[in-house]
């Protein structure tokens, strides 16, 4: 069985986030990246159903610019067999790359997608989806558990409240929620395996898709800054200040 | 807090700019490792570091290693931590690949296992130990000890200890009385050896103890003392651990710091003799010994900077956390806006940053040395000394800086502060004391070949002013050769006096020792700096908060440290023969 996974080379979750002066997009220079967190437990989950024998290889794909090489090199050393990369200078919308992910399919036929739910830059929450559209094949998003047989995959998710359980044939595409997995460190010897595993790159041109470019980025604003508290003398006064004040009793 | 994060960058910035680490790797013929991989390696290190190594530190320091029947029981979680530093296969790092190691440089093991001492150096030192005894039987163990013992050792499934110092022997290891006797294929060793790192532990099914003793008919003093292998458990016919061998632990240091590292007294053959394998040939362990001992040594000094480093990220958090004073519009005043603060925090990371680069410029010439450079040996004998002494000096400074920092909290135990302080102090203690260190230096690295290698070195850090120079960094250039040409001066007066008295050269050697530990840290921080400035600060991938960081770092170190080689030109000097006025029963 065959498993895709996609990884995304986002600004690292511990950093903290700047944004450009002209408020024109995140400010990302000299800025620590890594892989999405979502498309990590995404591999993790890979990993562990090869471990288990029911996925027999790994192909982790990525789109966007050489740097990403780092991110899929990871995936490598945390056990994904080798990789695709879509080149692009661009940052494509979700469904560009559910575009450019289906098209990467018509070569590779794979038996499961797994995608992180979404990624923490973007925070989109669609190119799973959007996948599985365009493939006419079921989805399974924010799982908490995967398991495979007989050709089926019985996915638990997350949902307001709760959770359900599905079951679908495969072909099939399950984006992960954060508490599918732990990730793994990724051991030394992999390391050094992940350098000379192969890694295909191929242009959006060569795949013969067009960037829709159907949105563009306008401003980013950085959240208010939190305003200085006061202290209140007692709880009466405090009653007062949320009634009158801040009104929100 | 005393969360630990690995200096990546940092660490990226000198295999880069000072080691010249793809340089290096061309040399060593390493076509599959280069920078980029080496940081990777150092980041991914640095997870396990931070998030399973670090908060065990404070743990292992409440909860020290216990003994009970015999056994040491490690401090809680340190089993589960070193099943995942061994599955992860840190242990292997740079290992001959034939003994399944993963054959990278010296100076990438260096960079990592700074993150380990940081992060819990009583853990870290488990590992380190194992690494002494897997260097011996590379070097001096017969093929059939290294197919037994390599491997498992190698990956980390066993672990290794070094049996040197006896109640009666410890800087003169010539005093060894343990005693090995021939009894057909082994020998049988007995006698008693102390302050044994991780003598015993539960974490691996296996330990192998290095052990110098004495054979019946070995001549007295250094030339008599061979070294044999004493598993704890014997092995099967399958390599297995089998039977217990006649050797324990029989009890447990009460120590200042590293409470989680089990230092132990070891009893061999209380019941007959415990059985043992000679390394090499007979008589000859205290020379396979000093083989090993510029990269113990180097170890000892890179743990200087890892707990400086722990200490400074420490009291860098805390100034910024603790508020102290108010402004005028009433918001109050972290600490580290307070001058005095500030220039506690800018000494520890001056010191951690120069310390860094010497560590890591010392690692790779041991690489280089293994190439075959010219001048490599030379350079790794003469800095060796130097970065363990000065840089466990710098420990014992920097460490309790982190304590003033804190204020009264520094004094308190639960903010962590003196753990770090206690920890560090050990340092200049083992693995030769500073005293045998600054002796080291200056007699067999400095006397012995009329100072040739030093005068090599020195014209080496003269060449940097005009790098400095066309930085634009003249105030630094002008205090650095002033420095530099200081350090040749002393060169000369140590060459002139060194005939007349010998004793005068013990009595400074210890200035010495410390002149050319801040001389060799300007050398890094010049050579930083420098590079630093030369560097495009939108191309590169450091950016500019880093580069003008560290130029500014590199200059806060010649002002705040380059003074005191100086003051140590001065002492030295001096001869300091007053100390040789009272009798001994003056004291």
């Amino acid at each position: 069985m065959k498993a895709i996974v996609a990884v995304k080379r986002v600004i690292d979750y511990n950093v903290k986030v700047r944004v450009k002066a002209d408020n024109s997009d995140v400010d990302l220079a000299n800025t620590k990246m890594s892989i999405n967190p979502f498309c990590e437990i995404a591999v993790e989950e890979a990993v562990r159903l090869k471990e288990a024998g029911t996925v027999s290889e790994i192909v982790v794909v990525s789109v966007g610019p050489k740097a990403v090489q780092e991110q899929m090199r990871y995936a490598m050393a945390l056990g994904a067999d080798r990789g695709i990369q879509v080149e692009t200078a661009a940052a494509p919308s979700s469904l560009d790359v559910a575009r450019l992910l289906a098209k990467i399919n018509e070569e590779e036929n794979a038996d499961l997608f797994i995608l992180g739910k979404q990624a923490i830059d973007s925070d989109n929450n669609q190119t799973g989806q959007m996948l599985a559209a365009l493939l006419d094949i079921p989805q399974a998003t924010f799982a908490s558990e995967v398991k495979i047989a007989d050709g089926k995959a019985e996915v638990t998710r997350e949902v307001d409240g709760g959770l359900v359980t599905l079951e679908m044939d495969l072909p099939a595409v399950v984006t992960t929620d954060l508490r599918l997995n732990e990730p793994r460190f990724a051991a030394l010897p992999k390391i050094m395996q992940a350098k000379r595993k192969p890694l295909a790159v191929k242009t959006v041109e060569e795949l013969g898709v067009t960037l829709s470019n159907s949105t563009e980025l306008l401003s980013v604003e950085p959240p208010a800054e939190r305003q200085a508290g006061i202290k209140v003398g007692s709880v009466d006064e405090l009653l007062d200040k949320l009634r009158n004040d801040a009104q929100v009793l | 807090m005393n969360i630990y994060n690995a200096p990546a960058q940092d660490t990226a910035f000198v295999l880069d700019q000072l080691v010249q680490f793809d340089k290096l790797c061309e040399a060593m013929h390493l076509e599959e490792v280069n920078l980029e991989l080496a940081n990777v390696i150092v980041e991914e290190a640095g997870k396990l570091a931070s998030e399973v190594l670090a908060p065990l530190n404070a743990v292992g320091d409440s909860n020290g290693a216990k003994l009970s029947d015999d056994k040491v029981q490690e401090s809680p979680g340190y089993s589960d931590a070193y099943q995942q530093y061994m599955e992860n296969g840190w242990a292997t790092l740079t290992a001959p690949e034939a003994f399944g190691g993963q054959a990278l440089p010296n100076v990438v093991g260096t960079a990592v296992n700074e993150l380990w001492h940081s992060a819990n150096m009583a853990f870290a030192l488990c590992p380190m130990l194992t690494q002494g005894s897997i260097e011996a039987l590379i070097a001096h163990g017969s093929d059939e000890l290294q197919q037994a013992y390599l491997p498992r050792l190698v990956s980390g499934e066993w672990t290794g200890t070094m049996n040197l110092t006896e109640p009666a022997a410890g800087s003169d290891l010539a005093a060894v009385a343990t005693k090995a006797v021939p009894n057909g294929d082994h020998y049988l060793i007995t006698g008693q050896k102390i302050y044994i790192t991780w003598g015993d532990h539960q974490m691996t099914p296996n330990i192998v103890h290095l052990v110098l003793a004495r054979l019946p008919d070995a001549p007295a003093g250094v030339k008599g003392i061979s070294l044999f292998i004493v598993p704890k458990f014997l092995l099967d016919e399958n390599g297995e651990p089998g039977e217990l061998n006649d050797a324990k632990c029989i009890a447990l240091e009460h120590k200042l710091g590293i409470h989680a590292s089990p230092t132990c007294t070891m009893s061999f053959g209380d019941n007959g003799g415990a059985v043992g394998y000679i390394v090499g040939e007979e008589n000859k362990g205290l020379a396979y010994m000093f083989t090993m001992m510029n990269h113990a040594r180097q170890s000892v000094g890179l743990q200087g900077l890892s707990i400086s480093e722990r200490a400074y990220q420490q009291a860098a958090w805390y100034a910024k956390d603790r508020t102290q004073g108010s402004r005028k519009d009433g918001t109050k005043i972290p600490i580290i806006e307070h001058p005095d603060v500030r220039r506690m925090l800018m000494a520890q990371r001056a010191g951690c940053e120069a310390m860094r680069g010497l560590a890591l410029i010392a690692a790779a010439e041991i690489d280089r040395a293994h190439a075959g450079a010219a001048g490599a040996s030379e350079r790794v004998e003469l800095l060796t000394p130097i970065v363990k002494g000065w840089m466990t000096e710098m420990a014992n400074e920097l460490t309790s800086l982190n304590i003033q920092v804190h204020g009264g909290m520094g004094f308190i135990e639960e903010s962590g502060a003196p753990q770090h302080y206690r920890d560090a102090r050990i340092l200049a203690i083992y693995e030769g004391t500073n005293g045998i260190q600054a002796l080291d230096l200056i007699g067999r690295k400095t006397l012995s070949d009329q100072g040739a290698a030093l005068a090599a070195l020195l014209d080496e850090m003269a060449g940097v002013e005009a790098e400095l120079r066309a930085a634009g960094l003249d105030k630094f250039a002008n205090r650095y050769a002033a420095s530099v040409a200081r350090g040749a001066e002393v060169r000369e007066w140590i060459l002139e006096n060194a005939g007349a008295d010998r004793q005068t050269m013990g009595a400074v050697a210890f200035d010495f020792l410390m002149l050319m530990g801040y001389l060799s840290g300007a050398w890094v921080m010049a050579k930083s700096a420098a590079s630093a400035k030369a560097l495009d600060a939108q191309e590169s991938a450091y950016g500019a908060p880093f580069l003008s960081a560290k130029v500014a770092t590199a200059r806060f170190y010649a002002e705040h440290y380059l003074p005191r080689v100086e003051q140590h030109a001065q002492t030295l000097m001096t001869g300091l023969d007053a100390a040789f006025v009272l009798t001994d029963e003056q004291f």
